[in-house]
């Protein structure tokens, strides 16, 4: 979808500029910090949600720049969305990385990490912060 | 005399990656065809379990497995071959004697003395014994570098309440060698005992056990040219044979009867339940044996030129942190600066060189060195100043860029 060219451009901006980065100091904000055993990107993620609607994504921690910036492309692509049409984005990443059939339209920027399938060793990274931001989601009460 | 091009020879995986820089035998090491064929022969010529048939192959098998104490007593330097138990690895040694030993002996408020150095197979166990035992885990403070502090160290013995003293021989990040001698003739002196992680400094040093004075040591056969699955504890004869073996079963009992009454055999058999990884060890025989012929001497010798070869080449780069530029043995850790060490990792994997990211188990280290993750290079006797070459050439002109290039 993306030439090699512009998926360094989207990558390199997002780990440069994270966007949604930086906590809330709000307790209406839930969190979970997702520290995978066998990696050494340590983040936090947070998320307001309010009538159904994701009204806030944030995340904040140290790693590379895979994890910040799919976590960063994906807290664009959520944020405003209903919690069902954040979690089908989401399922259309997983499909990518999992190198099956999936709605490019729908995932946007995140369609940079279309061979990230081919780095076995970095799947990890692209789905910590996407893993975080669905736990928070899903376990979500109002 | 050392001849690089002949050991190379010794090892097939570089026929098979001949363009491969291998970076990280601090992970674990490359091994000896004599090893492969080593395993393999057991597997085509004489296999049989130990120590139980009455045929020839058993008896093979036997000897060579028995033998495997008396190589191993010679590369460390000790007399008595019944101090040698094998386990599934360093690990499991440190936690033999953790569990067969600390949990037994060590009561509230007793002390176990580490440092932040510390492999997580070298704390782990012992946060364990301190919650069940109520013993306090106390950490010696190091030097600003990272390196060991004798003053601080005795101030920590002389509250008397030392029972153990736990730490590597080489720290796995910083590779520092640890004066064992000398900390373990303090430890005495205070009537606390010394047991030493060798998982790193037994691959590389020339280690004699008596002359250390160490009353455990921990290693593993898969750092040190062996197969996976195989470890060694040594431990002094008379402490071994007070403290009761973890796992009870087959070949490590004499006899028993249906009232539960057990006669186990004798150390080090009574550590030994179960058949035993032994196609591994009889690989670690030769591992051994391999080792002694080249020499550890040698192989120090050779640690050491091209560990200053690798800080001299890598010192020269602006857009590089060395973390431990006193390493003592054969790894470096380092971090480009601006890139992530794992982002580092991939590209210079990109580029057919294999080395560590992340903290290497070592999860405590940051407050030693500040940060948390590092990429680490370590070498072995079968690598070259052209690896070293390869990894200079690599960092010199990486770029965020070009590491974000690699995984696309």
């Amino acid at each position: 979808m993306f030439d090699d060219n512009l998926k360094r451009t989207i990558l390199l901006e997002h780990y440069k500029n994270p966007h949604n980065y930086g906590l809330k100091d709000d307790e209406r904000y839930h969190l979970v910090h997702n520290a995978s055993e066998s990696c050494i990107d340590d983040i936090k993620v947070q998320m307001l949600i309010e009538d159904d609607i994701i009204k806030d994504a944030r995340f904040e921690g140290v790693g590379c720049t895979i994890c910040f910036a799919s976590t960063s492309i994906m807290t664009d692509l959520i944020i405003g969305k209903t919690k069902q049409e954040a979690l089908d984005i989401i399922n259309e990443y997983y499909k990518m990385i999992d190198e099956k059939e999936y709605d490019e339209d729908i995932l946007e920027e995140a369609n940079a990490f279309d061979t990230l399938s081919k780095q076995a060793n970095r799947i990890k990274c692209g789905t910590i912060g996407i893993h975080a931001l669905e736990d928070l989601i899903r376990n979500y009460e109002q | 005399m050392f001849d690089l091009s002949k050991i190379k020879k010794d090892f097939p995986f570089y026929k098979n990656n001949e363009d491969l820089v291998y970076l990280d035998s601090a992970a674990t090491s490359l091994k000896t065809e004599s090893v492969i064929d080593a395993v393999n022969e057991y597997y085509t010529e004489y296999t049989a379990n130990i120590h139980r048939g009455d045929y020839d192959n058993s008896f093979i098998a036997s000897k060579l497995y028995d033998e495997t104490r008396n190589v191993v007593s010679e590369l460390i330097g000790n007399d008595n071959p019944k101090q040698i138990i094998f386990t599934s690895g360093a690990t499991a040694s440190i936690n033999t004697v953790a569990y067969c030993y600390a949990l037994n002996n060590l009561k509230k408020g007793d002390v176990i003395l580490l440092t932040y150095l510390e492999h997580a197979s070298n704390i782990l166990p012992w946060f364990n014994v301190a919650k069940k035992t109520g013993a306090v885990i106390e950490y010696i403070p190091l030097n600003d570098d990272g390196t060991f502090n004798l003053d601080n160290y005795k101030k920590c013995l002389e509250s008397g309440k030392v029972k153990i003293v736990t730490l590597p021989y080489v720290s796995n990040v910083l590779g520092y060698i640890n004066p064992i001698k000398d900390i373990c003739h303090l430890a005495h002196e205070y009537k606390a005992l010394v047991h030493v992680d060798g998982a790193q400094g037994v691959p590389h040093l020339s280690v004699n056990v008596k002359e250390l004075d160490c009353d455990f040591l921990s290693f593993s056969s898969h750092k040190m040219l062996g197969p996976s699955g195989v470890g060694v504890l040594y431990g002094k004869y008379e402490l071994l044979d007070k403290m009761e073996p973890l796992f009870m079963g087959g070949g490590a009992n004499a006899r028993f009867n249906k009232e539960g009454e057990i006669i186990l055999k004798e150390t080090p058999e009574k550590y030994e339940a179960g058949t035993p990884n032994i196609e591994g060890i009889l690989g670690f025989k030769k591992a051994c044996e391999y080792l002694i012929e080249v020499g550890m001497g040698n192989i120090y010798k050779h640690d050491q030129e091209l560990l200053q070869y690798a800080k001299d080449r890598l010192k020269t780069l602006d857009n590089i942190t060395i973390y431990n530029p006193n390493s003592e043995c054969s790894i470096i850790a380092f971090n480009v600066k601006g890139i992530f060490a794992q982002d580092v990792g991939s590209y210079l994997n990109s580029l057919n060189i294999a080395v560590r990211t992340g903290n290497h188990c070592a999860k405590i280290l940051h407050n030693v060195i500040g940060v948390n993750e590092t990429v680490r290079a370590s070498f072995y006797l079968y690598n070259g100043k052209e690896d070293v070459d390869a990894l200079y050439d690599a960092l010199k002109d990486i770029t965020l860029e070009k590491c974000i290039g690699a995984i696309l």
